[in-house]
């Protein structure tokens, strides 16, 4: 997606090269850059069913019948939809956070606690409500909450980063460890409800579940969350490709000297970024706190912050690769529980692996590849 | 049995027939033919974007082609890999140096065939085959330094070195001379000629014609990824050279004459557009890259700034346009600019066509009309966004009235050619609303026809009562350009001469650090 629109610079018809020309290379351009975007993620889908197959074969089953299990468990019916649902819309979040930083040149590893604080951040406010009041009024409020409190832990390695250098996949690695050890302290010794590990329930604002509109979703966590997780999804691209900052921000992501030539402040980006990614993934608190449980839980969506990392990669940066990339992740996690009668469920883990090395692996090579096999058609 | 290595004399070191190369949509090499008798300096010339580097990564193993043929010394090769290639004796010295600055001379030219004693590396046999070559051939480096300690012609000896030191019987050399002075570049011709009479056999990758016409024996010439001449040097005339590389006739730098500066702008005169005071930078290890320079430009007059690269001429244009810090005064118009950052000093009238276009002039995987506000961004808004229909208008407008090609802004500035994206850079610059241009290698690796078209930019702006300030690496292009000319050397300007006092005998040994006069 760029700022301009390829079939509108085309209309000008005073350029003195032949239309026609100008009209394939576009096309060609256009194909090659679906190409790139599209390709690896599939080729690596492609790869992961072939170890798919191996491994099941291996545990003495018929790879048909896992896969349907695996579908029937999770697309088959409304409540393994639902949570399908309801793990990729924190999935969306964490791989919009994760990707808004590799567009700027950053490597935000910090999602995982990021979507913690948020969440936490969120419970805490919940627990000063008073109840009865809308859930409307509430939104902005948890919301705000859960943005800072995620956005603080993500500004800290940001700071960091255009104060001293220092880089951020090391502080956001090690900010997992403290933040989240911070947490679990607060709430187990200070907030929790007695044998429990969680805050009391917050006061107003929990969101509706699908299931109060669609009750065959009964029983599945999906809930309002989910139209948040959208429009993060619809500001992220809208920012990114069509603000000045947004062209700000992917400047300094592709080429700093050039982003600091246009006048850009490329330490402020940097915080900045980082901070709004770590707001993002905080946002993203809010789909456990108002949606599901209503309080903050030790380790609420544990590892959801590592998956949002593959989410980015797989969806190459993209809010619409994101969102597909998410759903593909939220599927694998929630079938490996329906396959769990045939084969382990740790294979559904090394599936995921295998998506995400091979997206990571295979990006420049797979295209290579393929054109190879292109040109040999057409010969 | 006969060596199949040792071919008859009669045979063509290297032969490429209607080799073809594209990448994506783009094809660089379409149909390019190539055919360099033995023993001899071939020139291959030809516009920025030819497919000239392409067609010799081809023949070094570094692409495959999609169609043609390929033999060297009579031995079809053709798709063959680097390391056979290598085997073969074809070695290419490249425009941007593979070399290890922290390693030693010595050590770079081993690397990938280090000696050893067991398993120790052998330093000494290292040097002293180092010390032979050099001796051979001319190209004296000390074999123990550092490569982060040379000079930049140092550091091509050594690529060179690197190359001969694996058998190189067939050397290609990429724009060698981009990054040389004068009496290097001297040095380089004779190095060059006495491989030659060694048996080698040298193929000069170049755009500059009057050293192909120094040096060169044969000279095939490249348009549009097709070979569309191939002449002797001996009676080949530039005029002649340069119509088959662009297709048309176009004025040469060459001969550009310089005009003289209109009375009214004579020095004093009018006050100063552009004034700097004792500024001084530092580098990031803290010494002093550019020591209290001091000049003033008036409004229609360009100031050429001489010398070697290096000698801080880099960081005094940064200084000047917010990139990097420094002490001093700059004042733009009376206005002082050291409290403004970058954007400020732009939106204050200052212009600024950087040296790197690859890394600081151009986002290259932005659109043509993206790359064309880099810069003004906060101009073309609406609210928050990015105002699409004006980026585009604004984009249409430049590309037709700077004949950018090709003529589509929706392009990524990656996939179009230096002389074009250099011409991205110029029509930006020029078309903002600006009093001061820093003009920074304006026409580095561009193409004849767009040199003639850059200076003729810079000109107009001179006239339209601009003050210019340009660095060029190219003593040919400050000459015919500036209405006075400064040398720069150690990070000082060591001479300020009106233009009428300046030509390469007296500019010479001030660019080599011999004299001082300011």
């Amino acid at each position: 997606m760029s700022a301009t629109d390829p079939t509108m610079a085309r209309v000008g018809g005073d350029t003195p090269a032949p239309a026609a020309t100008s009209a394939d290379s576009d096309r060609a351009l256009r194909r090659a850059k679906i190409e790139e975007a599209v390709l690896p993620p599939l080729v690596a889908l492609l790869l992961a069913a072939v170890v798919g197959d191996v491994l099941i074969l291996s545990f003495g089953q018929s790879p048909g019948a896992v896969y349907r299990l695996l579908l029937e468990g999770t697309w088959g019916n409304a409540y393994g939809f639902g949570q399908v649902l309801y793990k990729a819309t924190t999935l969306v979040f964490t791989g919009l956070a994760v990707g808004l930083g590799l567009r700027a040149g950053l490597f935000n590893i910090g999602a995982e606690s990021q979507l913690a604080a948020g969440g936490f951040c969120a419970a805490l406010v919940g627990l000063l409500l008073p109840a009865g009041i809308p859930a409307l009024l509430c939104l902005p409020i948890y919301i705000l909450a859960a943005a800072l409190g995620g956005g603080a832990v993500g500004a800290v390695p940001g700071v960091l980063k255009a104060r001293f250098g220092a880089h951020e996949v090391i502080v956001t690695i090690m900010l997992n460890f403290i933040v989240l050890a911070l947490l679990n302290y607060l709430t187990s010794t200070r907030l929790h409800v007695p044998d429990t590990l969680h805050t009391p329930e917050i006061g107003s604002g929990a969101l509706p579940r699908i299931s109060d509109v669609a009750p065959s979703f009964q029983g599945s966590a999906a809930n309002a969350t989910i139209l948040l997780a959208v429009l993060a999804a619809f500001a992220f691209g809208w920012f990114l490709f069509r603000t000045r900052r947004g062209f700000e921000l992917r400047a300094v992501g592709l080429q700093p000297h050039a982003a600091e030539y246009a006048g850009v402040h490329v330490g402020g980006v940097t915080w900045r970024a980082l901070a709004i990614s770590g707001a993002i993934a905080g946002i993203g608190g809010l789909n456990y706190v108002l949606g599901y449980k209503h309080y903050y839980e030790e380790g609420f969506a544990t590892g959801a912050g590592f998956l949002g990392i593959a989410v980015a990669l797989v969806g190459r940066s993209h809010p619409i690769g994101i969102c597909l990339a998410a759903l593909l992740f939220a599927t694998l996690s929630q079938g490996g529980l329906a396959v769990n009668a045939l084969v382990p469920k740790q294979m559904v883990d090394v599936l995921q692996a295998v998506v995400i090395l091979a997206v990571a692996t295979s990006v420049p090579e797979v295209r290579q590849m393929l054109r190879g096999a292109r040109r040999s058609a057409e010969r | 049995m006969a060596d199949p290595n040792t071919p008859a004399a009669s045979t063509p070191a290297i032969r490429l027939r209607d080799i073809v190369k594209s990448f994506g949509p783009v094809q660089a090499n379409r149909g390019a033919e190539l055919e360099v008798a033995r023993g001899e300096i071939h020139a291959l010339v030809g516009e920025n974007g030819a497919g000239k580097s392409t067609l010799m990564r081809v023949l070094a193993g570094m692409y495959a082609p999609n169609a043609g043929t390929m033999e060297v010394n009579g031995r079809d090769v053709t798709g063959w890999p680097t390391a056979d290639a290598i085997a073969a004796g074809v070695g290419m010295v490249h425009q941007h140096f593979m070399l290890v600055p922290t390693l030693t001379v010595a050590e770079n030219v081993m690397l990938g065939s280090e000696l050893t004693r067991g398993p120790v590396l052998d330093r000494a046999s290292a040097e002293q085959a180092v010390r032979d070559l050099s001796q051979r051939t001319g190209l004296v480096v000390p074999p123990h330094a550092l490569v982060s300690e040379l000079s930049v012609g140092q550091a091509q000896r050594v690529e060179i070195l690197k190359t001969l030191y694996r058998g190189a019987k067939i050397l290609v050399l990429d724009e060698p001379t981009a990054v040389l002075s004068p009496p290097e570049v001297q040095e380089l011709w004779t190095v060059l000629r006495a491989l030659r009479d060694q048996g080698g056999t040298i193929v000069l990758i170049t755009h500059k014609l009057d050293e192909v016409i120094d040096v060169s024996e044969t000279i095939t010439v490249m348009r549009a990824g097709r070979t569309v001449s191939r002449m002797p040097t001996a009676g080949a005339t530039p005029q002649a050279i340069a119509r088959a590389m662009v297709g048309r006739d176009v004025a040469l730098a060459l001969d550009a004459e310089y005009t003289g500066v209109p009375a009214a702008q004579q020095i004093g005169a009018v006050p100063a557009m552009l004034e700097v005071r004792d500024l001084a930078v530092s580098s990031a290890s803290g010494h002093q890259v550019v020591r209290n320079v001091e000049f003033s430009i008036a409004p229609g007059e360009i100031l050429g700034i001489a010398g070697v690269e290096g000698n801080g001429q880099t960081e005094l244009i940064e200084a000047i346009a917010g990139l990097r810090a420094a002490t001093g005064t700059i004042t733009l118009g009376g206005l002082d600019l050291m409290p403004l950052d970058v954007r400020r000093r732009g939106d204050a009238g200052l212009s600024h066509i950087p040296e790197d276009r690859h890394d600081r002039a151009l986002v290259l995987d932005y659109s043509v009309a993206e790359n064309l506000i880099l810069g003004q961004q906060h101009r073309f808004t609406r609210g928050a966004a990015l105002d699409a229909g004006r980026m585009l208008q604004h984009a249409r407008s430049l590309i037709a009235h700077y004949d950018i090609r090709p003529p589509d802004p929706s392009l990524p500035a990656r996939s179009l050619s230096g002389g074009n994206q250099q011409k991205i850079v110029v029509a930006r610059e020029m078309a903002r609303d600006f009093k001061v241009l820093l003009a920074a290698q304006p026409t580095r690796g561009v193409d004849v026809g767009a040199i003639e078209f850059i200076h003729a930019r810079l000109r107009e702006a001179r006239d339209q009562g601009k003050a210019v300030l340009l660095v060029s690496a190219d003593l040919a292009e400050v000459l015919a350009l500036s209405d006075r000319v400064a040398v720069m050397y150690g990070g000082r300007i060591v001479a300020l001469l009106p233009r009428s006092d300046a030509s390469p005998e007296t500019l010479g040994p001030y660019m080599t650090g011999a004299e001082r006069a300011a």
